[in-house]
């Protein structure tokens, strides 16, 4: 039967222009599904995601309405007429029928919230949103301090913080949550003190403990996103792990000098951390921001770029780091970006997955101590003593195995400085009648020299000053800077 | 973009406002122009068809008000090219129940009306994927 459907104005340049197209059908269903199946593109305004016939979509058949007759299956004959007529509607969308369960929103908040509110993307329902969800942050760092600052200020209504970290004036090159006079207090009341600041309106809840595999579970499960804003392995592997088994998305961010990188993992959409690296670099490959630096605003930009992530979590957007890696290089200025995809032989989030709870993540990334490894025990000395034993006249050399701009930072004297990458080939600058005191910045590359020297067969006898420069700079001169 | 006439937004506006706390809602009369411009040409108001207590929050213009309303336009030579709603005390802002019922090409005016006072009034169009709304320029003509 040959059928003439007429296409509303709206919807003619789906069909190239045309008003009026022709199919074979037998009933008003079939008639569409020739139209649609002809112009696809008109499929998606007629039909739902279920495949029903929009609320709104009118379909009459000579002046009659399908839906008073026999619907889709209302019968057509040659010659026949079908109208498509839209009915339009719209409207606020109240509280009881979108979202019950949302929170409303308080003038005081709708003025302070504006920016928001008249974007489509947001708008109140997205601005309830936000105020209906909460975040954990692991941290308040580098990291942590844009996280925190910019989610208070978009208005999530639970933001909660875990650190047991002090305040250092160290910490202030890049963690812009906390101020000088915050030095010495524990980080979370200085957080806590600033987020209230920015926004009376939310809660903030304040945990003041390390993150563990015995408490990971308990917190995550509390939260309905996790932000990892840490600096070292064992947690970071401890964050995905408790996410993917507490369904949580973990938005992920790490910076290094002057690069940074982030991501979404979120097992139940995409990739998790573990498909992207199922196994922690050995110890001290990657060295961390307190050995290798970072630019102080480095974190101010990949934080800011987790805060967003989260947000458009929230409000449900597509476009999100879900199976994405972004790399960020603030040296040359360049943003690059990197498939991920889920590994279905990862062993947390994978089809047959081995890990099923948290397990011991200090010994996963090889950093427990394994006396029967290291029959060579360490000798170390404190500052107090090496001062005291300088002081008695003793004949000490003193090798200093810093980097030369750290040496222009800070140096104790009479040392000589070889730096750790060299020390192994300038061996013979290093006399072995007499004994060795090795120091960097805190005792960890010093360490590593002491190891490198004695593998090569260095004869001395090697100490470690304990706590490198930063203890003398506490214990013996505190005229030499600390940085 | 979208071209009103001098006297179009207050029409709406005081459409609006009179029927406040319940939503309002009416065509736009005028022709399609070349690069996607829509020229308004009068102002059809339309009584809200929703029962009663969904007013407050809902419009709905039945198609047999709309066949109307474009055999009309059509006696001046002119089609419908958009709708207008208000939103009481609510920002001038498609909501998320505005993007699931809305048709393509159309222009969508919404008018915030604040404790019965007109506010903002924006002009939105759906994106033809019918992803989001994308806010369209509004020109008045002098009159």
């Amino acid at each position: 039967m040959s059928v003439t459907i007429n296409i509303p104005t709206a919807l003619r340049q789906f069909t190239g222009g045309k008003s009026r197209v022709e199919v074979e059908a037998t009933t008003a269903g079939e008639a569409l599904d020739r139209l649609t199946a002809q112009h696809a593109e008109l499929r998606r305004h007629l039909y739902d995601d279920q495949n029903a016939l929009r609320s709104f979509v009118n379909v009459y058949v000579n002046d009659e309405d399908v839906r008073h007759q026999s619907g889709g299956d209302t019968a057509v004959k040659d010659g026949d007429t079908l109208m498509i007529v839209p009915s339009i509607a719209g409207g606020v969308t109240t509280e009881a029928e979108v979202a019950p369960t949302l929170p409303s929103l308080s003038n005081e908040e709708i003025a302070r919230y504006s920016r928001h509110l008249i974007m489509p993307e947001v708008g109140m329902e997205g601005q309830r949103k936000l105020k209906a969800a909460s975040v954990l942050m692991i941290g308040t760092g580098g990291l942590g301090a844009p996280v925190g600052m910019y989610l208070a200020a978009a208005g999530v209504g639970r933001i909660g913080i875990v650190d047991f970290d002090v305040v250092e004036a160290s910490n202030l090159q890049r963690q812009i949550i906390h101020g000088t006079a915050d030095i010495g207090r524990p980080k979370i009341e200085s957080a806590r003190d600033r987020l209230r600041d920015i926004n009376p309106h939310i809660e903030i809840e304040t945990h003041e403990t390390r993150l563990t595999s015995q408490n990971a579970l308990a917190l995550f499960a509390n939260y309905d996103i996790v932000v990892d804003g840490t600096d070292n392995f064992p947690t970071r592997y401890l964050v995905n792990d408790a996410c993917v088994l507490t369904g949580k998305p973990n938005v992920y961010g790490s910076i290094f000098r002057f690069e940074g990188q982030a991501s979404v993992f979120w097992a139940k959409e995409g990739a998790c951390y573990r498909c992207l690296y199922s196994e922690p670099p050995p110890p001290g490959l990657v060295p961390n921001c307190a050995e290798g630096g970072v630019l102080g605003v480095l974190p101010g930009i990949v934080g800011t770029i987790q805060a967003t992530e989260t947000i458009k979590l929230i409000l449900g957007a597509k476009d999100t780091l879900v199976n994405r890696l972004l790399l960020f290089d603030a040296w040359q200025m360049k943003f690059r970006e990197f498939k991920l995809r889920k590994d279905p032989g990862c062993p947390v989030c994978g089809e047959n997955a081995t890990i099923k709870e948290l397990i011991d993540y200090e010994e996963f990334c090889g950093l427990r101590a394994q006396p029967q490894q290291q029959p060579d025990a360490l000798e170390e000395i404190t500052a107090t003593e090496l001062r005291q034993r300088l002081d008695s006249g003793q004949d000490l050399q003193i090798i200093d195995v810093r980097e030369t701009f750290e040496y222009d930072i800070a140096r104790i004297a009479g040392t000589k400085l070889i730096p750790l990458g060299q020390v192994v080939a300038r061996m013979n600058e290093i006399d072995p009648s007499r004994e060795t005191v090795m120091h960097c910045k805190a005792g960890v590359r010093s360490a590593k020299a002491i190891a490198a020297l004695k593998q090569a067969g260095f004869p001395g006898r090697l100490v470690n000053l304990k706590g490198g420069i930063t203890a003398w700079s506490d214990e013996v001169d505190p005229t030499v800077a600390k940085y | 973009m979208i071209q009103l006439g001098g006297n179009h937004r207050n029409e709406i506006a005081a459409h609006s406002e009179r029927d406040y706390p319940q939503e309002c809602c009416g065509l736009l009369l005028g022709t399609f122009a070349e690069g996607g411009t829509k020229a308004i040409t009068e102002i059809y108001p339309i009584s809200n068809a929703r029962e009663e207590e969904a007013k407050r929050n809902r419009f709905l213009i039945r198609p047999e008000e709309l066949m109307e309303g474009e055999q009309y336009a059509a006696t001046s030579g002119l089609d419908v090219v958009g709708f207008y709603h208000s939103h009481p005390d609510h920002p001038a802002v498609p909501s998320g129940y505005d993007l699931e019922h809305a048709w393509p090409l159309y222009s969508y005016i919404v008018v915030a009306v604040s404790a019965g006072v007109a506010q903002d009034l924006r002009s939105w169009e759906m994106e033809p994927d019918r992803s989001k709304f994308t806010e369209e320029e509004i020109w008045v003509n002098a009159s």
